[in-house]
């Protein structure tokens, strides 16, 4: 290839037929006259169960099935403890169907399989379930107090970890400081809320005995294992296929869901296909949310204003159980010192059990609130000593020729140090500046508010560890018959456009089109090890463990393309689906070596006649392959990566409040950032646009709402807030791209950027417009037009 | 685990009544017998196996499963497949050439980014097909886009290329 496809605005490779209406979402599976599935939920936030009468619901006509319980077999269990942590004592996970106690609202009771999802419905009505409701308390500043309600009768204080983290030496430093700032900050619970609900299918061959399960999961092979592990098959004999996935944004890697399991339980005893479907109420009472923190935040600072120390102690809100372990908290609590050296960190979090929805990792996974901690914290300490915002941060960027910054001390989710390996922080906040024009916006904002209006700039700067490990896998083998080079890797996309950057890195190694270049993942068949699309990991672990494996195939083409145009490997090149004796015109077609390095070649097609031409392709001294060596053109190879790789950006807005109707318009919102060398720019833009719309939603609109019952307030599209287009601004994207050091392609996660500063941005642009009607402080996201109101009247 | 024992029979129908529909779906008379409350988008996505359209809340919000009901965009849960009888019902199946060969607006998708999970949209874009077809004058300004589009909801793109995508399709098509 004469262009690099590698840093190319390619177009997806996936979206005709998405958009032709041929995408096969787990709905839309074909299946034998499928059964289907809904549940019971309990309709309090923490009951005893009395007792349960299924009877009706079992003489109810074209019901199938119903299950409590008791009913589950191996089933009726707590479900795995994802990630075990030392701070966690006794951790609690759900049981797939709820026994004697039920801990929020929307906990599974009883499962109706029925002929459709109507009639499941129509009985799941005519359970009868009898409740001794118990006291409640979901706040979590007030679940911590002596005396609250407890969750867990085992967990008291409903505490489910508390965990301190230390980088260098915080105790010693804090007396050096000249100036302090301390504030509090709280982000509320958002959700996920893919377009597409969660879903299973699943199927049972009473004759291989093999059960197919299709699930709408960003962690295919996870779930295959847990699933042969729980019900005691071999792991050949089950097989998982996430088809397209109507978007994940974390909430779809829970391992497991209680339908997860209970589907294909019901499917094995049942013989015949079963489905869950999930509908958005239930999404939004069954499926994890994320995001309760309460920060408070102290910056030890110099009059300079450059801070040699930082505090912070958060609670965070786990749910009513915590499968995923301490996985937001921890996140949260290592990137709370964002992009600058702040060289001694005390950091301590509370894990807090509140009878509601399990919260697992939403997009941002902590991030967010760590990132909304210390960016108001420095807005605060930069107003404090009387300092620019800009001006507070230069000072305390880390430095180009600082890096890597290793917060010695600190461990990140993967258990790995948090080394901070490359950027251009100061560039990034110049770009941003001379963007916006921000030192003539102080003059711009006293006009406008000359005539009445009120202007305010939001910016927030964030730090992002990506691409965490253990590792992935790439497989790499081209098709002898059509010269197609079919790539696997044990991920699963949810719209982030794999088949395209994957296919961009291997196209450029291999010379072949991207279009020729067939992405296979998502399904347990097609590639055996992996962990799962998360974490803004894919690009760089399977990116690079697949160019590692194209590396290799490079090779073997090179080698066998020698041999039969009888040339030397370095007088090869790679390119339109060819090998090439470089400056002539003597060349091979991929197809036609995949076809040569296979010993048993029957001529059924031109490739094959060609191949059997190369004479030196074949041998006539000894067996036809050489010892450790294999038939085709073919690799396997792996990356593991040392520790995360750490992108990050700033973002800024210019926005403005009427303080009449308290609402805000954002004018212009501009996002530098920075992941490396970019595959793809414009799957990068859209990664970041998409994000960004996320951050929008949660910095104004999305708060999910409890009664002090605990029952949810706004458990639909409704009632709870997703941005429209019309809520969402123009965002400008510029590119900084710092290599990594860490891995090959140099590259770093994308996934989640977005989302990450919007609160900030939003909450320090609010403050700074409203500064003149001494409306004080913003420091709780979302910032709602109520909200807005109260601090105008307050003051 | 018990697995099912040989000679189980499960039911298969539930026991609604039923009634007959005749839609025209996609320009063919298609006649079927159904649940009385058998909603559009179920009706196009089970029986027919149109599984193009796509549902995201089943209340009325997200826009997922807009179709062309009679020229118009309309939510296909919130319409029962007996309510569509004797109408007619476009869906995004109907949209690209035989051969494949995307609507311009489809193209326009691509070339602009603006999908990224592609649940959001056949709803989209059937919803955009509406407007161009409606006959009615388009605002392309920023906020005349956007607001066209304020049925839809899309967790994946953050809009931006939508809107850009709709530009671009209104270059090849004309509008109204
Ligand atoms: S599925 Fe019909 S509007 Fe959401
Ligand atoms: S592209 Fe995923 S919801 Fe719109």
């Amino acid at each position: 290839m004469s262009t690099r496809a590698f840093g190319s605005r390619i177009k997806r490779t996936v979206d005709p037929a998405l958009l032709r209406g041929e995408g096969a979402f787990v709905d839309d599976i074909p299946l034998a006259n499928p059964l289907h599935a809904a549940f019971v939920r309990s309709p309090y936030a923490r009951a005893k169960i009395a007792s349960i009468d299924v009877s009706a619901a079992r003489a109810h006509p074209g019901v199938v099935a119903v299950y409590t319980g008791e009913d589950i077999g191996v089933l009726d269990r707590e479900m795995p403890l994802l990630i075990p942590h030392p701070s966690m004592t006794d951790a609690r996970t759900q049981r797939p169907l709820a026994k004697d106690d039920v801990y929020y609202v929307g906990q599974t009771v009883v499962m109706v399989v029925a002929v459709d999802r109507y009639t499941a419905e129509d009985a799941v009505a005519l359970v009868e379930v009898d409740y001794d409701p118990l006291p409640v308390e979901v706040d979590i500043e007030a679940a911590v107090k002596p005396g609250a309600p407890l969750v867990h009768a085992t967990h008291p204080g409903n505490v489910a970890a508390y965990f301190v983290q230390v980088s260098g030496k915080p105790d010693e430093t804090i007396p050096q400081a000249e100036h302090v700032t301390k504030i509090k900050v709280k982000v509320e619970r958002s959700t996920a809320a893919p377009m597409e609900c969660r879903a299973v299918a699943a199927q049972f061959d009473a004759v291989t005995g093999e059960l197919t399960v299709w699930d709408g999961t960003q962690a295919p092979i996870s779930v295959r294992g847990g699933l042969a592990s729980i019900f005691g098959l071999d792991e050949d004999k089950v097989r998982v296929i996430a088809p397209n996935v109507g978007g994940g944004f974390g909430q779809k890697v829970l391992l497991f869901y209680p339908d997860e399991l209970l589907v294909p339980m019901a499917a094995m005893q049942l013989g015949r296909p079963v489905k869950y479907i999930e509908d958005r109420r239930e999404n939004f009472i069954g499926s994890s949310q994320e995001r309760t923190q309460v920060h408070e935040i102290e910056l030890y600072a110099k009059k300079t204003g450059e801070v040699i120390a930082l505090r912070d102690s958060f609670l965070h809100d786990t749910g009513a159980f915590i499968p995923y372990g301490i996985a937001v908290a921890q996140v949260a609590s290592t990137s709370i010192a964002g992009p600058y050296r702040i060289p001694n960190i005390w950091v301590e979090f509370t894990a807090v059990y509140t009878p509601t929805v399990p919260v697992t990792p939403y997009r941002g996974c902590g991030r967010p609130q760590s990132c909304f901690a210390i960016e108001r914290a420095m807005d605060q300490l930069a107003e404090e000593l009387g300092l620019d915002r800009l001006e507070v941060r230069r000072r305390n960027l880390i430095r180009d020729d600082q890096f890597p910054w290793t917060r010695e001390g600190l461990l990140f989710a993967d258990g790995l140090r948090v080394s901070l390996d490359s950027g251009q922080y100061a560039k990034a906040l110049e770009m941003v500046s001379d963007r916006l024009d921000i030192p003539g916006f102080t003059a711009h904002q006293g006009k406008a508010l000359s005539e009445g209006r009120y202007l305010g700039l939001g910016l927030g700067f964030y730090v992002e560890g990506t691409g965490l490990g253990p590792y992935e896998g790439g497989h790499i083998k081209v098709h002898p018959i059509t010269g197609k080079v079919y790539v696997n890797t044990g991920l699963t996309a949810q719209g982030q456009g794999h088949e395209t950057v994957f296919g961009q890195i291997v196209a450029d190694q291999l010379g072949v089109a991207v279009e020729d270049v067939i992405l296979v993942e998502g399904d347990t068949r097609a590639f055996d090890w992996g962990v799962a699309t998360f974490a803004s990991r894919a690009a760089v672990v399977s990116g690079n463990a697949i160019y590692k494996t194209a590396l290799i195939v490079r090779k073997q083409i090179i080698h066998a393309a020698a041999n039969m145009l009888e040339a030397s490997e370095d007088d090869i090149e790679l390119r339109d689906g060819a090998a090439w004796i470089r400056g002539t015109d003597r060349h091979a077609p991929l197809a036609a070596i995949a076809t040569a390095t296979n010993p048993l070649r029957y001529a059924f097609n031109d490739a094959a006649k060609a191949a059997t031409q190369f004479a030196p392709a074949s041998r006539h001294d000894g067996p036809p392959l050489d010892e450790g060596q294999h038939p085709g053109l073919e690799a396997t190879d792996y990356y593991s990566p040392a520790c995360a790789t750490w992108a990050y950006g700033v973002h800024a807005a210019i926005l403005e409040v009427d303080p009449d109707l308290c609402s805000v318009k954002i004018h212009k919102y501009v996002c530098i950032h920075d992941c490396g060398n970019m595959i793809n720019p414009t799957i990068v833009e859209g990664q970041v646009m998409g994000g960004i719309a996320q951050g929008i939603g949660g910095a104004m609109y999305e708060r999910i709402e409890y009664d002090p019952e605990g029952n949810p307030l706004n458990a639909n599209f409704v009632d709870f807030l997703i941005p429209y287009a019309t809520e969402v601004p123009n965002v400008e994207v510029l590119h900084l791209e710092t290599p990594s050091p860490l891995n090959p392609l140099g590259v770093k996660g994308v996934g989640e950027a977005g989302c990450i500063a919007v609160g900030a941005v939003i909450a320090s642009g609010i403050e700074d417009a409203l500064a003149p009607l001494g409306a004080g402080k913003f420091r709780q996201t979302p910032i709602t037009p109520s909200m807005i109101h109260a601090a105008l009247v307050a003051h | 685990m018990p697995r099912a024992r040989p000679g189980t029979s499960v039911p298969s129908v539930s026991s609604d009544p039923r009634a007959r529909v005749s839609i025209t779906i996609n320009g063919e008379l298609v006649e079927r017998e159904v649940s009385i409350r058998m909603l559009l988008s179920d009706f196009l996505r089970h029986e027919l196996r149109l599984t193009g359209t796509h549902v995201g809340c089943e209340h009325g919000v997200c826009g997922a499963c807009t179709v062309l009901i009679d020229g118009k965009a309309g939510r296909s849960c919130l319409t029962l497949a007996v309510q569509a009888s004797g109408h007619e019902v476009r869906t995004i199946e109907s949209l690209a050439a035989e051969d494949g060969t995307l609507h311009p607006i489809q193209a326009a998708f691509q070339d602009c980014h603006a999908l990224q999970c592609g649940y959001c949209t056949p709803g989209m874009i059937m919803n955009i097909v509406g407007m161009f077809e409606s006959g009615e004058p388009l605002d392309l300004s920023d906020e005349g886009i956007r607001l066209a589009l304020s049925g839809n909801l899309c967790r994946c793109t953050g809009y931006q290329n939508i809107v850009a995508a709709v530009r671009k399709a209104a270059e090849s098509l004309p509008a109204g």
